[in-house]
């Protein structure tokens, strides 16, 4: 762990799930699981969010506040798609009004299937995210260097 | 001499020990809760992480305001440190204050703008017991420099107590824990999103993480004058119960739920009244 970013700030947002993913989610700030060992701090703020965490397939209601809230985030951010709807869609995937998986609309970083997906996949899946921030964080770095 | 090094300490040392302060409330607040909680020195690969994110600026300004309220900060609690007058101190701390209410105002966020009226009650609810303490001290010790303060032979909490307590209060209120934190919060989740700093990234955020660090040693300064006397273990009776004031503030943001803005208004003041306002009688009574 010594490498990867050691603060990152989760921001979660529900994009049109049944709410079982969202429990996992919220089961794992919970004692049992604790995010926070990892220095991960659940915002509600986008302004100071590193990785946005969607559950839920998008429709058409969703999808401009997924852009929005992906927009207002600040360089460099993850997103980690949590749940089975929210990697493809799942069971809702024909449904007139879903437009698929989070990846229709703004790129994805990490899938985690499952349906609910469990805290433990998803805590793995936001420790991946972290090793994908890391990276970014350090193209970003880079690239500012070479702006200034 | 002494002066010179003890501003110097403060300037340097204050974010250093603020950060692992909040870094041990953090952790203290988590086993609390049942929870393993974050690394000790979790604030500062925050504010590290904070420092390299993009600059997203809602506009211009925010960040030179916050600048302000950092740098003002510093002053007041230089000022303490220096052994200056304390009413002078409370007075720029207040003005501090009013810079990050502007700050807050200056984006167009609503959540923000509320932030930003909750606090402006906040300095309002605080204000009069603080005033009041200056002048306690005044009638305690004959002085409002803190180099006469805690050079008497009796520590002056002997004949304030209730001012102690009635800025153990007003410090709940600085310091943003519950059940006063209604303009923002540390904690994950609030109502009003992350009040007064739901505009506030990156770097602009960290400035205001920083200012706040300065501020949770000004304000444990402050309870140290109280104790500190002209011997020399007082210094060392001082430090302990600091560190006690700081946990009994931590168990009290733990256990509590958050106030509405006039039950936190009347609550201050009532504590005031009570407290700061008895006090200061019975100081003029004896004196």
């Amino acid at each position: 762990m010594a490498k990867l970013a050691k603060s990152p700030w989760l921001l979660h947002y529900d994009g049109s799930s049944c709410n079982g993913c969202d429990i996992e989610v919220l089961a794992c700030t919970t004692p049992v699981y604790d995010i926070e060992r990892f220095g991960i701090y659940n915002t509600g703020d986008p302004f100071q969010a590193d990785i946005l965490l969607i559950t839920g397939g998008i429709n058409s209601q969703s999808e401009s506040v997924v852009k929005q809230i992906y927009s207002q985030m600040p360089e460099p951010k993850v997103v980690v798609a949590v749940g089975i709807c929210a990697c493809t869609g799942g069971v809702f995937k024909e449904c007139y009004n879903i437009k698929g998986g989070v990846d229709t609309v703004i790129p994805v970083d990490v899938y985690v299937p499952g349906c609910a997906a469990r805290p433990q996949a998803i805590i793995d899946g936001v420790v991946q995210a972290l090793e994908i921030l890391q990276k970014k964080r350090d193209d970003f770095e880079q690239k500012k260097k070479a702006g200034a | 001499m002494i002066q010179v090094i003890s501003v110097i300490a403060y300037l340097v040392g204050a974010p250093l020990l603020g950060g692992f302060l909040d870094g041990c409330d953090r952790t203290v607040s988590a086993r609390m809760q049942g929870r393993q909680g974050p690394p000790l020195l979790q604030p500062f690969y925050d504010l590290s992480k904070l420092f390299h994110k993009q600059i997203l600026a809602v506009n211009s300004l925010q960040l030179l305001l916050n600048l302000c309220y950092l740098v003002l900060l510093a002053i007041a609690g230089a000022m303490l440190f220096a052994g200056a007058d304390i009413l002078m101190c409370l007075f720029i701390l207040s003005t501090a204050d009013m810079f990050l209410i502007v700050a807050a105002a200056s984006d167009s966020s609503p959540y923000s703008s509320i932030g930003a009226n909750r606090e402006m009650i906040q300095v309002m609810a605080c204000e009069p017991l603080t005033l009041l303490m200056a002048v306690g001290f005044y009638l305690t010790t004959g002085s409002f420099q803190v180099k006469d303060i805690i050079a008497q032979p009796v520590s002056a909490v002997v004949m304030m107590p209730g001012l102690l307590f009635g800025f153990f209060v007003i410090m709940a209120v600085k310091l943003r824990k519950s059940p006063f934190d209604c303009a923002t919060s540390h904690h994950a989740h609030q109502e009003i999103v992350k009040g007064l700093t739901t505009e506030m990234s990156g770097p602009t955020f960290a400035i205001m993480n920083i200012a706040e660090y300065y501020e949770i040693i000004l304000m444990l300064g402050i309870v140290a004058i109280f104790f500190i006397n002209a011997t020399w273990w007082s210094w060392i009776v001082a430090l302990v119960l600091c560190a006690v004031a700081f946990f009994l503030e931590t168990l009290w943001d733990n256990i509590s739920a958050r106030l509405k803005w006039m039950t936190l208004f009347k609550g201050c003041w009532i504590v005031t009244l009570l407290a700061g306002g008895i006090n200061i009688l019975v100081l003029m009574l004896i004196r």
